[in-house]
């Protein structure tokens, strides 16, 4: 492929509209005759609403409606399918469906006013009467409520690993936990509904990470086609796979504007961001034993997470541990625990930033119990075959990795530094691997060129400020030789061909993919035309033969056609294709995954318990790298993430009332600037012709996995404490 | 958010008359703080007086020496005041380890005074607690109160004032002058702040018709040998779980004058000159710091999640009397 652009680093191509405000985000449009919608939400975790008491908040001027559970439209309650292409086993949540609680938070009521300050305040004028029932949250108190039902297989088990565990020469047995995590997307959630009455339709905007998961949703829920429903969302301010499951500020919209006939606005507020899904609580218990000589004998991963009472939301935890390392004897278990919360949902790297912090964890207890270096005793370890599937892997350039970030680092010299700094100050190093699933979904696309030689490619996937319009303008440039001033790249609309949601990592392996081949298949239409128009000669030339630069076809024989010219000649406005890519067969041959080497430099005041990181090297191994500048910002943002993993975050749920008490970003702390100190990111080569025709493997999610580990690592390895359960406060410290 | 009336006033005679006669009438400044509660719904004033236009919006030399600080100047302000900076270093460090700099820009000195705890069952109106709803309970005790009191607590409120300019101002023994329906009163730092007893709804001895105007700082500057450690959960913005600022008069190592107050520990800035007295002509050494610290801490009491403050307030003690020392 000629890359003028692919492999170079580009700005954002919406960038300018961004940092000057001309980006209009989902909760920016303003519909004639918008009014505004506030969510009145349950504070209690379990039980009944006796009585909604809504007179006061009615008597105010400007409150236009309220909807609770006792006036919802029957046609709505009636319909049974309230589920998305996400949804987990069990029942999905309906908003005010019927009079029980099933979570603090939950929504009970929506107040519709004409402006937002009203609605907000006729909300705090509802009273609500509870029946309230004992409600539990914790995981850890109701860990005898575990339970398989509902949950996915793990990879199968294979050889004996009680056994050979019990054998072991070196071996640890240890349980991690870490709380919940809330996404909490710079952009609340928020929609805006239009509902045409004449033609039985909704106009919505919505933030989300996939317009068709919302126009499923919106379908199922109002009984409607999917010409009747259109979702737009053109741009999104961050995600972390919060919005991949439609949330319920939708719903409220879409059935308030359709009552009211009016356009309905509802957007979330910072606290209400807290009322759904997180990334679950877990507790993870780890036995392993290795030999003398540090090779893998056992592995036993029991993974314990939280969900909610009305659905089994299921990550893959524990399987990462039957795949990163040789070791002939594994053992696997997954159970889920049922509590009075809202169902988790998917955060950046769902199951692998939770599964690989223990994994990652016990593997460096287990080096330094076997006296080996953590590198070391991972390379000994290395798996050149995935064991879970027994496939090779499709690339894993994961040796290089460690190889770049050790040297980058300066790995093997750290302890001939001197460990203690200004008195007070514990110097420590850790590292840890990370790996993420590289996966390609079906994923259509259309390009549309016209004889002025613009270029048009569109399909309905998102840009949740990954840079998927930057890059996608950076593949169509290159397949179709058309320079990216010229392109305009169009996303978030359900008019626009399907793409799958914005998750996974997998939206330059399965929209870029389908970017290049409906780009491609735009270059052979043009060679047909040309051979018909232009030059009968050029007849028996093959498409692979004519490469395309400055909108130019270049032939073999050396013909150059100008593709506006070549337009403009076959008497044509413009061309189009559409098409849709699926996955190659061979993918099933393989595995295919990200990986990284992740290591860190902490600090810990040694009285007074103060941890810092000064510095974290991450050496990613994610096949072809499209655009070298979002992919380090997508790393960038998630190291800081793991850091506030490994840190600071924890969702505070109070288990008496069940109610989050540090719904805010004051008390919810996660890492900001003043947090990150040196952060470096190396891109380590790797050809992968096998996991996508692009041969890009995705890197939203790559960058967490592991972060957390090598600081908890580093900081064992500052203070000789290991901190099991995350965050790693100052008071874990203290002994 | 409630529906209230906003007026801005430039007459303290004027705004102190409003705060009198008008129903549940609560002066803004910065707003920083009052703002979040009355979103919240935890504050719902019916008038918002507007201070920030009185005429204290500066930071001038007193005739005696010390350093009047008006009350409506920011704490970004007061901290880089080149006065402040120099004679007061010790508040500087204080006010710039609160908060976020944006935070710091429209903060007041005065609101600095009256903010109120950051408990996280105070902020939650679904949720018992004493100070926003008296007799309602303290949901704190069996909750989560990492972040609240070790000292000075009632059986009725475990909060803490949060605040961490307040903590240097009582190690400088400051004095807040308030303006009210019958003039102008000054209160020593020590006495302005209060402990919850059986009356947690009440943080300070202001009364609810009196406006603070200035707050003083006494010609003693201890800008040599002093010291504010805060022990946060992250670098970037977090209240103290336990802080200390601690200044000192050394001659040949041998204290002339110490004090030592804590942030994070109580309902409102710990401070014990009774204590501080019998280290007076006592070398500057560690044992004698650990003697302090035993002392300042006596009677300290856990309460679960925040057992943990008792030794790290002891252990920050001593690091910040250190680095006085040796500063
Ligand atoms: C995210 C966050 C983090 C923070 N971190 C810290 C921290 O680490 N350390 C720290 O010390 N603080 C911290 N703060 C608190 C901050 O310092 C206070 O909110 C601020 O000082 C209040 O000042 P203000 O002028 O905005 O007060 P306002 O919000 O305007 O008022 C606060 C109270 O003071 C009263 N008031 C204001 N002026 C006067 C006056 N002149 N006379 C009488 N009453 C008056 C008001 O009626 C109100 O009750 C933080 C705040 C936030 C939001
Ligand atoms: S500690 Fe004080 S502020 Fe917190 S809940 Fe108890 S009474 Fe309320």
């Amino acid at each position: 492929m000629d890359t003028a652009y692919i492999g170079k680093s580009r700005k954002r191509v919406d960038g300018v509209k961004k940092v000057t405000g001309s980006a209009t985000y989902a909760g920016e449009f303003k519909p004639e005759g918008l009014v505004h919608g506030y969510v009145v939400n349950s504070t209690i975790a379990n039980g009944k609403i006796v009585a909604i008491h809504t007179g006061k908040a009615k008597m105010i001027d400007g409150v236009l409606d309220i909807f609770t559970h006792e006036n919802l439209p029957d046609d709505v309650r009636q319909n049974v399918d309230y589920t998305d292409p996400l949804s987990p086993p069990g029942h999905p949540f309906r908003p005010l469906y019927n009079d029980q609680v099933l979570y603090n938070g939950q929504p009970i009521a929506l107040v519709v006013a004409e402006s937002f300050e009203l609605a907000r305040y006729a909300a705090g004028l509802v009273e609500v009467e509870y029946l309230a029932e004992e409600c539990t949250t914790d995981i850890k108190k109701n860990m005898g409520n575990a339970t398989t039902e509902g949950v996915e297989d793990t990879a199968p088990d294979r050889g004996n690993a009680e056994l050979s565990y019990a054998n072991a020469a070196v071996k640890i047995d240890v349980e991690y936990s870490q709380p919940r995590h809330y996404h909490n997307p710079m952009e609340p959630h928020v929609s805006i509904a239009e509902w045409n009455a004449k033609t039985q339709s909704f106009k919505i905007y919505d933030k989300v990470q996939g317009v068709n998961s919302s126009q499923e949703y919106i379908c199922g829920i109002f009984n409607l086609d999917t010409e009747n429903v259109q979702i737009l969302s053109p741009y999104v301010g961050g995600g972390f796979g919060s919005g991949l499951r439609p949330q319920y500020q939708l719903f409220l919209a879409a059935m308030a504007a359709r009552e009211l006939q009016r356009p309905v606005k509802v957007s979330l507020t910072r606290r209400q961001m807290f009322s759904f899904g997180h990334r679950p609580a877990c507790i993870q218990q780890l036995q392993m034993g290795a030999s003398k000589e540090g090779k893998l004998k056992s592995i036993i991963h029991k993974a314990y997470g939280e969900t909610s009472k009305f659905e089994k939301y299921n990550e893959t935890i524990v399987d990462w541990s039957g795949m990163m390392y040789q070791c002939d004897n594994v053992k696997l278990e997954y159970r889920l625990i049922p509590v009075n919360v809202y169902t988790p949902m998917d955060m950046r790297a769902p199951g692998g930033a939770t599964g690989m912090f223990a994994l990652e964890c016990a593997m460096d207890e287990l080096a330094i119990k076997a006296n080996i270096d953590p590198l070391e005793f991972r390379l000994l370890n290395y798996a050149d075959k995935d064991q879970n599937e027994d496939k090779p892997f499709s690339s894993k350039e994961l040796r290089e990795c460690y190889r770049q970030a050790a040297s980058h680092f300066g790995w093997y010299n750290r302890h001939t530094k001197t460990q203690i700094k200004d008195d007070s100050i514990l110097v420590g190093y850790g590292m840890a691997t990370g790996c993420w699933e590289a996966m390609q979904q079906k994923s259509s696309a259309k390009a549309v060129l016209t004889s002025s030689g613009k270029l048009v490619v569109s399909s309905s996937t998102a840009d949740i400020g990954t840079g998927t319009y930057t890059v996608m303008s950076q593949i169509a440039g290159d397949t179709l030789g058309i320079a990216m001033e010229e392109i305009t790249f169009q996303l978030g609309d359900t008019s626009l061909p399907k793409a799958p949601i914005e998750g996974g990592s997998w939206t330059v392996s399965s929209v870029g993919s389908a970017v290049k081949a409906v780009c491609n298949h735009l270059k052979k239409q043009l060679i047909d035309l040309a051979k018909v128009n232009v030059d009968e000669d050029l007849d028996h030339v093959n498409y692979d033969e004519v490469s395309c630069t400055d909108g130019t076809l270049l032939f073999p024989n050396g013909t150059l056609i100008n593709m506006s010219t070549l337009l403009l000649t076959a008497g044509l406005d413009s061309i189009e294709a559409e098409n849709a890519l699926e996955p190659e067969v061979r993918q099933e041959q393989y595995s295919s995954y990200a990986h990284s080497c992740v290591m860190v430099e902490v600090h810990v005041d040694k009285d007074l318990g103060m941890i810092t990181v000064p510095r974290v090297t991450s050496a990613i191994a994610g096949g072809r790298i499209i655009n070298p500048k979002t992919a380090e910002s997508q790393i960038l943002g998630a190291i800081t993430w793991g850091i506030g993993m490994a840190l600071e975050e924890e969702g505070m749920i109070d288990d008496r009332s069940g109610r989050i008490m540090n719904a805010n970003l004051a008390e919810y702390h996660m890492a900001v600037h003043a947090d990150v100190q040196q952060l470096n990111v190396l891109f380590v080569e790797e050809h992968d012709d096998i996991v996508n025709p692009l041969g890009a493997k995705g890197l939203g999610e790559i960058g967490i996995v592991g972060v957390a580990s090598a600081i908890a690592n580093a900081v064992f390895d500052a203070s000789g404490k290991r901190v099991r359960n995350l965050p790693i406060t100052l008071d874990k410290l203290l002994e | 958010m409630n529906d209230f009336n906003y007026s801005r006033f430039v007459d303290i005679g004027q705004a102190v008359d409003d705060l009198t006669k008008k129903n549940y009438a609560k002066p803004i400044a910065g707003g920083t703080n009052l703002l979040d509660l009355m979103k919240y719904r935890v504050e719902n004033p019916h008038y918002l007086l507007d201070v920030n236009r009185l005429p204290y919006r500066e930071i001038v030399e007193a005739s005696n020496g010390g350093l009047r600080l008006g009350a409506m100047v920011t704490n970004a302000d007061t901290a880089y005041h080149s006065l402040v900076e120099k004679n007061y270093p010790l508040l500087s460090k204080a006010i710039l380890s609160g908060a976020s700099a944006q935070l710091r820009n429209a903060a007041t000195n005065g609101g600095n005074l009256m903010q109120r705890t950051r408990c996280y069952y105070f902020y939650d109106t679904a949720t018992p607690c004493n100070k926003r709803e008296p007799g309602s309970g303290c949901s704190a005790f069996g909750g989560f109160n990492r972040i609240h009191a070790i000292l000075g607590t009632s059986d009725t409120c475990i909060a803490t004032h949060p605040s961490d300019m307040c903590v240097a101002l009582a190690a400088l023994d400051a004095e807040i002058v308030v303006q009210g329906g019958e003039g102008e009163r000054r209160i020593p730092i020590l006495e302005f702040h209060r402990l919850p007893g059986d009356t947690p709804q009440k943080d300070n001895h202001l009364k609810s018709n009196e406006i603070i105007t200035f707050i003083d700082l006494p010609a003693e500057t201890y800008n040599q040998n002093f010291a504010y450690i805060k022990v946060r959960d992250r670098p970037s913005y977090a209240f103290a779980l336990v802080s200390v600022a601690a200044a000192m008069k050394l001659t040949d190592n041998r204290i002339e004058n110490i004090r030592v107050a804590l942030g994070g520990v109580s309902h409102k800035p710990w401070r014990l000159p009774q204590v501080e007295e019998k280290f007076v002509g006592k070398e500057a050494n560690n044992e004698n710091f650990e003697q302090l610290a035993e002392e300042l801490l006596d009677g300290a009491q856990g309460f679960g999640d925040n057992d943990f403050k008792i030794k790290l307030a002891h252990k920050t003690i001593i690091r910040a009397l250190n680095e006085a020392r040796t500063l």
